[in-house]
């Protein structure tokens, strides 16, 4: 009896008060395709191969990337100019395989691979998730035109590497 | 003679067009407030603030199919709901939207029918409104339907009880059935109102009449997690849709009633008095769908505990020590 007139005169109206107060709080609801949501900085989503500002493409096929991925989802074979610079030939992410832990990007000595905020692709066919080098650099020239117009520092440095050339063969 | 059928007409049409307006936008209502409740924006699509959402339901459940399952008793089946709704939608016949109006230099009452036993017809309607929801378990001839409408008639018999009690509070300091004669009675200051003279009286009320129009917490005949939906399971289209108007139209009734016996009606200063009736009921409606998006649902045994242990005895405690003091 004691319990029941506590749960009436205490427990009810604190529970209403409270219900009450919620009430107005602003709801918590995205509106998602009516506005779009709002990424942090370091969200991980669809992947881009980046170029310098001459428009060469940044990517050596090293390969890193592909032995980072813990998934196994970086395809690439490498070639070379007649001048000597190496390039990727094929370079192919399947995006329904990759688990977007951004290993890529932070094995990448080139700081060519990055993972970008696009999340909204979608086919009805497997073969279009499977993303190619022309792909991944058409990605990349999407984002820079936007960070252009859109007047933002870039995320990574702008000159190509220098690696000293050493000045006499080494002994070994 | 013709001027008065032609106002009687329009009383019936007005009032019971209101009626269903309110019922419509009761089901808005409850979405918003329980969605806001939790953090959600609720129906917002279908027209501005979603305002339309009902009708974009009616339409959908109009042209849905309405299919009786192979097992049903057909004739029970069909006839269920609108027994449902029908006895809903009686008793705002007794209920005063307002005070005298003149239309054309006539004296009109705002009632469709003002009976000098008036609540005693709002109780023998509502109790027929029982037979919609056992028939409806009954012929639907599946188990979930048959619990549902098992429980719902031991719960509404027993809280049926309970209302008269609370009500009898108010007509021992009345001394009269007629509804529109208690609301004049509680005109003049807030004072007036038989809340402040009867709290117990209209907590019991208030209380059984939650658990008679079965809404949370004592929602145990639709009771989702363990009944699938209660007596209307097997139901499809606009008959469910039927039923659950039948319910709103209940829930409103229950507001109406409240206001009239206890909260002066549509007394009230500045504003037209159909106006305050109105904005009383809003405020009943709220409480119900306040009192939804905040408590859980009670076991089947504390609900009838509840029911006859402590409101029952609590009304008849209430109704012997006003009858002394009436007497006194």
């Amino acid at each position: 009896m004691w319990h029941a007139l506590k749960t009436v005169l205490w427990a009810i109206p604190k529970g209403l008060s409270i219900t009450f107060r919620y009430l107005f709080r602003k709801p918590v609801t995205e509106q998602y395709p009516r506005t779009r949501p709002k990424f942090e900085d370091r969200y991980r989503g669809l992947h881009y191969l980046t170029r310098y500002e001459d428009g060469s493409e940044r990517c050596v096929c090293c390969g890193l990337c592909a032995a980072a991925c813990p998934v196994d989802c970086i395809y690439m074979e490498p070639a070379e100019t007649p001048d000597g610079i190496r390039y990727a030939k094929i370079y192919e992410i399947n995006t329904l395989r990759c688990i977007y832990c951004g290993f890529c990007e932070e094995a990448c000595p080139e700081e060519a691979v990055f993972l970008g905020h696009e999340f909204e692709f979608s086919s009805y066919e497997r073969d279009d998730f499977i993303y190619t080098k022309e792909m991944l650099l058409g990605n990349y020239d999407k984002i820079e035109k936007d960070r252009v117009a859109k007047n933002i520092k870039p995320l990574f440095r702008k000159e190509r590497q220098q690696f000293k050339v050493p000045a006499e063969p080494l002994d070994h | 003679m013709f001027a008065d059928i032609l106002i009687m007409v329009l009383k019936v049409t007005v009032i019971f067009a209101g009626l269903m307006v309110a019922v419509a936008y009761a089901t808005y209502m409850e979405r918003k407030v329980v969605a806001h409740i939790q953090h959600r924006i609720g129906p917002n699509v279908a027209g501005p603030f979603g305002l339309l959402q009902p009708i974009a339901d009616a339409v959908k459940l109009l042209f849905k199919e309405t299919f009786p399952p192979g097992m049903v008793n057909k004739f029970l089946f069909i006839i269920a709901p609108i027994i449902a709704f029908v006895t809903a939608c009686m008793s705002i016949a007794v209920i005063p939207v307002g005070d005298l109006v003149s239309i054309g230099g006539r004296q009109v009452e705002l009632i469709i029918s003002d009976l000098n036993i008036g609540i005693l017809y709002i109780f023998a309607v509502t109790s027929l409104g029982v037979y919609g929801v056992v028939l409806a378990g009954w012929s639907s001839n599946s188990k979930y339907s048959l619990l549902g409408g098992l429980r719902s008639t031991a719960q509404m018999i027993s809280y049926e009880v309970s209302i008269g009690l609370g009500i009898v509070g108010v007509l021992l300091l009345s001394q009269t059935f007629s509804i529109s004669e208690i609301v004049r009675q509680q005109s003049g200051s807030i004072f007036n109102w038989y809340f402040f003279k009867q709290p117990i009286a209209f907590f019991v009320y208030f209380i059984s009449a939650i658990a008679e129009t079965n809404r949370n917490p004592f929602d145990l005949p639709e009771a989702e997690s363990e009944l699938v939906a209660g007596y209307h399971t097997e139901y499809s289209g606009m008959r469910f849709g039927i039923f659950f108007l039948g319910e709103y139209a209940n829930m409103i009734m229950v507001s109406a009633i409240a206001s009239s016996l206890f909260f002066g009606g549509w007394n009230g200063p500045f504003l037209p008095p159909v106006l305050w009736f109105v904005i009383k009921v809003v405020i009943f409606m709220f409480i119900y769908i306040w009192i939804r998006g905040t408590l859980p649902r009670l076991r089947y045994d504390q609900l009838m505990r509840f029911g006859w242990l402590i409101l029952f005895p609590l009304g008849i405690v209430n109704v012997i020590v006003s009858a002394l003091i009436v007497a006194l």
